[in-house]
């Protein structure tokens, strides 16, 4: 059993990052990037193919992680690309390469990406997903029918504790624990009480929640995260905090120390979203005292 | 209704520019494309006209009642038209995608197609059509509340809402209400009890093409079935389950 598993099933608090593999067959920035990263988490986010745009298959960058021996990849997949055949299929090849955290996710739409024009599969949703991972686990594919071997997959999902209507949201987040899902890994807080609470709630449901938190940086990365992030909006009273500050880079520092203080007491763990500046993260999370400094 | 959105007029030049084509028929529809004002009487002496202008003969036209994708009637039509459409070096259809292969199973000239089929949709208001239907051939409206997921839904996922809504809106068409969230509000006002999430859609059902025929008695046999007792996949019928 990975290190990643043990300490969310024990209660240990938990750190993840997210690594997108490249546009291309060079790994260095990928490489370097878990490479920062491995100092701190316990399981680094492979993407697969994120805003619907032509990465290297997360399958290939989840093995090149666990490869590094540094720190354990979260496989990534969603239900835009591959139909239910082709999942499974990956499910087993990632199986045979040793990959263990798995997360289902729905996937943008390929309209918002870098190839419009392709079409959108989605055969199955997350939901369904999270339950044929499970399905595998237990030696048998999603119609039943046995398979030569069992997975052991450590199945998580997404989960976004802001949107409204609530009501509508937990009962997904209830579908998706009731499909199998041990884990949520959450969108960015943004308002942290709202945020806090339902992180609560959601554990209640009976699955460990690892919240999400993210370097807002700039009004340039406001305004990007606003008009192309799907979902996700941040909340007037942030950006206005951030934006009229001397130094918005420097407050939103501060908002996300403040924000990992809260949740080290709340969550399971902190999905720590740095867009990039990996080293600024990781003193996030040594100045909110989450990990020893 | 099929509703259709007509091609661009330089599309249908350059077909027939690769066909050498000097003289033309024209086809439209009586039915779901004169609803649409795509291929009715106007649009077609509409399209007539621009084709005189850009140097075509139009040989002739013909909209008749018939619906275009009725093959008996379609066959008839083009019997009484066929002396002037031998004439022609193309016929242009002005129908769905259904109703130029029914008109060019019957014509040996080219045919070239001057719409394009979109969806199943229904008549909001007059000139107004939206989507209702992607016809799986395995129908859950019954679990849904009377609200089609599959169409409804730019992403056709059948447990929503996915990560992209926001404020009950949708991630992809942000001014229309998340059909998730819609669903959910039906139901709940309809105090029904909806089982937490829906299982993978057989799209198995949809088998193409699709056939009916309801003078023969279903066959309910399934491929592997069919496939041991030598039958060919053909005598399927669409719906069986
Ligand atoms: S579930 Fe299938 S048959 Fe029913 S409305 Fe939707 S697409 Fe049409
Ligand atoms: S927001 Fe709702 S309707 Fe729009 S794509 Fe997501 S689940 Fe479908």
């Amino acid at each position: 059993m990975g290190r990643f598993r043990e300490k969310l099933e024990v209660g240990e608090f938990v750190i993840t990052g997210e690594v997108a593999p490249p546009r291309g067959n060079n790994c260095d920035r990928m490489l370097a990037e878990v490479k920062a990263y491995a100092s701190v988490a316990d399981a680094v986010n492979i993407t697969d193919n994120q805003g619907a745009t032509l990465h290297l298959s997360a399958l290939a960058a989840s093995r090149l992680t666990l490869d590094t021996g540094l720190v354990e990849p979260v496989f990534q997949q969603t239900c835009r690309d591959r139909n239910r055949l082709a999942l499974e299929s990956d499910l087993l090849a990632a199986s045979t390469y040793g990959l263990e955290n798995f997360l289902a996710v729905t996937g943008d739409n390929p309209h918002a990406g870098d190839h419009p024009q392709a079409k959108g599969v989605f055969d199955i949703d997350s939901t369904q997903l999270i339950r044929v991972a499970c399905d595998l686990n237990e030696g048998h594919d999603m119609n039943g029918n046995p398979i030569d071997g069992a997975t052991d997959f450590y199945v998580g999902a997404a989960a976004f504790p802001e949107a409204e209507p609530w009501d509508i949201q937990k009962r997904r987040i209830a579908g998706k624990i009731d499909a199998g899902a041990r884990f949520f890994q959450t969108q960015a807080c943004m308002d942290i009480e709202v945020f806090a609470r339902r992180v609560l709630e959601i554990k209640d449901m009976g699955a460990h929640v690892i919240a999400g938190v993210l370097l807002l940086k700039s009004e340039r990365t406001i305004n990007f995260i606003n008009n192309r992030l799907a979902g996700l909006m941040v909340s007037d009273s942030v950006a206005r905090e951030i934006i009229s500050a001397k130094d918005p880079y420097e407050t939103s520092v501060r908002i996300a120390i403040e924000q990992a203080k809260v949740l080290f007491e709340v969550a399971d763990g902190i999905h720590m979203m740095p867009l990039g500046d990996i080293e600024t993260g990781v003193g996030i999370l040594r100045e909110a005292g989450v990990v020893s400094k | 209704m099929i509703i259709t959105t007509p091609k661009e007029f330089d599309h249908i030049l350059s077909n027939l520019r690769d066909v050498d084509a000097e003289s033309v028929f024209l086809v439209g529809c009586g039915s779901c494309a004169t609803v649409a004002k795509t291929g009715g009487e106007p649009e077609l002496l509409a399209a007539a006209a621009k084709l005189q202008e850009a140097g075509y003969t139009v040989l002739g036209h013909t909209v008749g009642t018939e619906i275009t994708c009725n093959v008996g009637g379609t066959r008839s039509t083009i019997r009484k038209n066929a002396e002037v459409i031998r004439e022609a070096d193309a016929v242009i259809v002005f129908a769905c995608g259904s109703g130029v292969q029914t008109v060019a199973e019957f014509v040996d000239v080219p045919v070239f197609p001057a719409l394009d089929s979109v969806f199943l949709g229904a008549i909001v208001r007059q000139g107004e059509f939206s989507e209702r239907c992607r016809m799986c051939g395995d129908c859950i409206l019954d679990k849904t509340a009377g609200i089609c997921p599959l169409t409804q839904c730019p992403k056709g996922l059948l447990n929503g809402p996915c990560g992209g809504m926001w404020d009950g809106m949708c991630e992809v068409i942000p001014d229309h209400e998340c059909a998730h969230v819609r669903i959910q509000r039906r139901l709940e006002k309809q105090h029904r009890l909806q089982p937490i999430s829906l299982p993978p859609k057989n799209y198995g059902v949809s088998l193409k093409p699709g056939h009916v025929n309801i003078r023969k008695p279903r066959v309910r046999k399934s491929l592997s079935d069919r496939s041991e007792s030598g039958e060919k996949n053909t005598a399927r019928t669409q719906g069986e389950r």
